[in-house]
């Protein structure tokens, strides 16, 4: 039973998750984009997500600091390397050339798909491709997050 | 730099903003992650894949968002898709293979890790941002595509 409303809740932080990207403008490319612009129109509204996200992000990370495990129980599954590393840097960078392209991101995109958008489709299915690609050759070994 | 008062929304911009992270706090609250969706859903294809349900619930939330929006609050936001297919198929391509290879994305390492202060996904959220400016600048200004 628990496990049903685990994953009941898993589900509605998702809704919840998707509400946020719809309402904040994340999941309109065009805004992204104008986001993106700084040296053209620029529209700053995305700082205020940013902001608004991190502020209530930094207030629920410390709670959870200070507990050992989660709520619905297991462990925390919470990162633990500290180390600049080459790809995070190299990977970093190439997302950031694919999102400055379209002005999707994975989480949009997949709003976006919900909305119905077959370019959102096409977006989501090569960015699996892309990584698969990745797991194949780079990071397959390695366990997923 | 010119600001585009017009197109300036910092009231929805802050307000769902702040539910992004609520979502990521109760997450990791109730779940014991971190909401990152690129690693939610690359664990889905991955080689070593174990566990699907509980990836397979969250993105099914996030694709539903956009029905429960319109049928709950009859909340319509616009989705302007001006890249065309070949772009949206390149930039795809990029996302998920950085994404993987930087080990996060926008939420990951952009919402979740500047909320836990971690070192590492401050230099992926500069990195990806360096990036995403200098692709907008490239393709707008200096190659004078779009708006």
């Amino acid at each position: 039973m628990k496990k049903y409303f685990s994953l009941f809740s898993q589900y509605l932080i998702g809704v919840l998750f998707g509400f946020g990207l719809l309402i904040s403008g994340m999941s309109n490319p065009q805004k992204v984009l104008s986001f993106l612009d700084i040296t053209g129109n620029w529209d700053p509204s995305l700082l205020f997500v940013m902001g608004g996200a991190v502020l209530v992000g930094l207030a629920g990370f410390y709670i959870v600091s200070k507990r050992s495990e989660a709520f619905f129980g297991g462990a925390l599954h919470i990162p633990t390397r500290r180390d600049i590393s080459k790809p995070l840097i190299i990977g970093s960078l190439v997302f950031g050339a694919g999102w400055g392209i379209a002005g999707f991101c994975p989480g949009p995109a997949i709003v976006s798909l919900g909305s119905g958008h077959l370019k959102a489709l096409a977006f989501v299915i090569s960015m699996l491709v892309g990584m698969a690609f990745c797991q194949r050759f780079f990071t397959g070994q390695k366990k997923p997050a | 730099m010119q600001i585009d008062w017009l197109a300036f929304t910092p009231g929805p911009a802050l307000v769902g903003g702040m539910l992004l992270g609520i979502a990521a706090a109760l997450y990791v609250f109730l779940h014991g992650r971190i909401l990152g969706i690129s690693g939610i859903v690359s664990g889905l294809i991955h080689p070593k894949m174990a566990d699907w349900s509980w990836r397979v619930a969250l993105v099914l939330g996030v694709l539903t968002a956009p029905f429960w929006a319109a049928i709950l609050f009859d909340l319509h936001p616009l989705q302007k898709i001006d890249a065309d297919w070949l772009a949206i198929i390149f930039a795809g391509l990029l996302v998920g293979f950085g994404s993987e290879y930087g080990s996060g994305c926008t939420s990951g390492h952009g919402i979740c890790g500047l909320s836990r202060l971690s070192p590492r996904s401050l230099v992926a959220t500069l990195s990806f941002m360096l990036t995403g400016f200098l692709v907008v600048y490239l393709i707008r200004h200096l190659f004078g595509f779009g708006s």
